[in-house]
């Protein structure tokens, strides 16, 4: 009986490499997410189109201007006059005109030497998209401040991020994403396909230990994922340069812990649904939804009201993206997220435990 | 000396106030072709998980090819073969990784299921589709395939339920030559089905009403007992008197 096993394993291994299409689909859904958002999708703002407005276009002012042309956060459209502010706003031509007052050298000059002045500059921003907004207000004041003062008040050091590179938050976010979908919802429909087909009965008319059944589907999937895995890391390390040296062995441990943890719920899943619609349904709503909102991978959880802040933590993609982050970026040891690591392995006994009991419930 | 298969007494099953099964009583010999008919929700398939292992009878007590139904689940399972109504090979695997799977499941070495496959596979004459995906082969072929298949491990007693729905009238005969050639050499047929004239072709018939068997004979004898013309006639007589809808 010890080889019925590994004809199982054997069984959905083929069943997966002859559905060519969903083996790509899920082979290739990595490279494709993380090169979209390591270098399409990304919360930075470039070629922020600036209109000017100059009354007195001295010396300086020109220097100013000229040095913000240069920059490739901003595009430089034109000098404009100081009717036509609203035009290039409403027309969407500019998404921020920026004002220098007609005395701009002198009002320079009273503040070296210390004295209180008016604003020098002046910044119209449209500010419909408030995400663009928010992130160029922020670029043009560093941009323009610079000119201003010689000696800076403010110190400021970005830590493990310096260049505040979007990919960087998003690769722990992809990885906690993938995993679930390939490992969850996988499971769970190719167990309820089982079902939903008759083949099932066979199986548990036959011999084989229902358990047995189950782990042959986990496997090949198990195995799948640990490929993604590897893909997801070289493209971080040598596409997107995040520096992963000394890191690997935790994020790889991590990891596991985490597919497992996936496996069991796509487990679970497969005991509450019939058909494979409704695990399809069950995987996107209860899984997806709240793992993209409650998970920190798109929204910081910080900004959630009072009530809803412990909702994230029933999220495992939540403790695993947090862990991801610590280990990859901030470049920690595995020890530094071991509370991450054990709520993880605690979520995935008692789910395993709570969907293989329900899995022989439902036999009877 | 008396050869029973399979021995059930006063088998019950409730689930809650439901008594799905009602102290059924009855043996099957080794060898025999037992059709095992009833309205649909008359028990039939509650009964036959039982005798397959699957789930536990509340009271009585039964022993399929020598094991306890009550404790021997897992052995019963080792020693009869199953086939359903629905289609219960993989389309998307060969015909030849199909029988390997479930000779794998049921533990045979690879010389065994070498020889066995092989032999299968020609007296079905299904030799060139050997690497033929089974989602491509007609109904009829299929169900011949999952039969062979449900007996690749010479099992004592074969469990059918319903294995010729939807088939048609040719093939269906082909199905039951098959059914004779596996009773013939020793194999027990255990068939449910909703074909009268296929009641006909069975060594005793039992049907079941409300969850109670309520006439097994032979098809000549229970004819003569309901004074009916076939099948279908004494199947309509008992079924009458059902209070179970669908």
């Amino acid at each position: 009986m010890k080889n019925n096993f590994l004809s199982f394993v054997k069984k959905e291994s083929l069943h997966i490499l002859r559905d060519v299409r969903t083996m790509m689909i899920v082979l290739l859904i990595p490279v494709v997410l993380m090169i979209l958002f390591g270098f399409a999708i990304s919360t930075e703002v470039n070629n922020l189109d600036v209109a000017v407005v100059a009354p007195n276009r001295t010396e300086s002012v020109r220097q100013t201007v000229d040095r913000l042309s240069r920059n490739p956060y901003f595009t430089l459209i034109d000098y404009i006059d100081n009717n036509d502010i609203d035009k290039v706003l409403r027309s969407g031509k500019a998404n921020v005109v920026v004002l220098f007052d007609e005395d701009y050298d002198k009002l320079l000059a009273q503040r070296s030497e210390g004295i209180d002045t008016k604003p020098a500059v002046q910044f119209i921003f449209d500010a419909s998209n408030t995400n663009l907004a928010q992130t160029g207000a922020i670029y043009l004041q560093n941009a323009i401040a610079t000119e201003h003062s010689q000696q800076e008040m403010l110190n400021m050091h970005l830590l493990y991020n310096p260049q505040m590179k979007s990919a960087y938050n998003f690769v722990p976010g992809i990885m906690g994403l993938i995993f679930i979908l390939i490992c969850a919802m996988m499971t769970s429909i190719s167990i309820v396909r089982e079902k939903e087909v008759g083949t099932m009965e066979v199986l548990l008319v036959s011999p084989v230990r229902p358990i047995k059944i189950i782990l042959a589907k986990m496997i090949p999937y198990f195995v799948i994922s640990c490929i993604n895995l590897v893909t997801i890391l070289l493209i971080a390390r040598y596409l997107l340069y995040i520096p992963l040296d000394g890191v690997w062995g935790g994020v790889i441990v991590m990891s596991i812990v985490y597919l497992l943890l996936s496996l069991a719920l796509g487990l679970f899943i497969s005991t509450v649904s019939s058909s494979q619609v409704v695990a399809l349904l069950v995987s996107a709503m209860v899984l997806l939804l709240p793992m993209m909102m409650l998970s920190g991978m798109l929204f910081p959880l910080e900004n959630l009201p009072m009530i809803l802040k412990p909702l994230p933590n029933i999220v495992p993609a939540r403790w695993y993206i947090d862990a991801i982050r610590k280990l990859m970026i901030m470049g920690l040891p595995l020890s530094a997220v071991m509370k991450e690591l054990i709520i993880l392995v605690i979520m995935a006994f008692v789910l395993m435990g709570i969907s293989l009991k329900n899995f022989k419930d439902k036999l009877e | 000396m008396s050869d029973v298969i399979i021995s059930v007494k006063d088998l019950t099953k409730r689930f809650g106030d439901f008594t799905a099964v009602n102290r059924i009583t009855f043996d099957v010999e080794r060898g025999e072709i037992f059709g095992f008919l009833g309205a649909n929700g008359a028990g039939k398939t509650t009964a036959m998980r039982m005798l397959c292992g699957l789930s536990y009878p509340t009271s009585g007590s039964g022993t399929v090819a020598g094991y306890d139904v009550m404790r021997e689940g897992e052995m019963i399972k080792r020693h009869i073969g199953y086939m359903s109504q629905r289609f219960s090979l993989y389309n998307d695997l060969t015909v030849w990784e199909n029988i390997r799977l479930f000779a794998g499941i049921y533990g045979l070495s690879k010389s065994e299921t070498e020889s066995r496959a092989t032999e299968l596979l020609r007296r079905l004459n299904f030799t060139s589709e050997r690497d033929t995906l089974v989602g491509a082969l007609p109904l009829g072929w299929k169900q011949k395939l999952s039969f062979a298949v449900a007996t690749i491990h010479r099992p004592e007693v074969v469990f059918l339920d319903e294995p010729t729905g939807g088939v048609d009238p040719i093939t269906r005969r082909q199905f039951w030559e098959m059914i004779y050639e596996a009773a013939d050499s020793g194999t027990t047929i255990f068939v449910t089905t909703h074909y009268m004239d296929e009641a006909e072709y069975c060594t005793r018939v039992s049907i079941m009403v409300d969850g109670e068997v309520r006439a097994l004979d032979t098809p000549a004898r229970l004819k003569e007992q309901f004074v009916a013309e076939s099948m279908d006639e004494v199947f309509r007589i008992l079924a009458r008197g059902a209070k179970r809808g669908e």
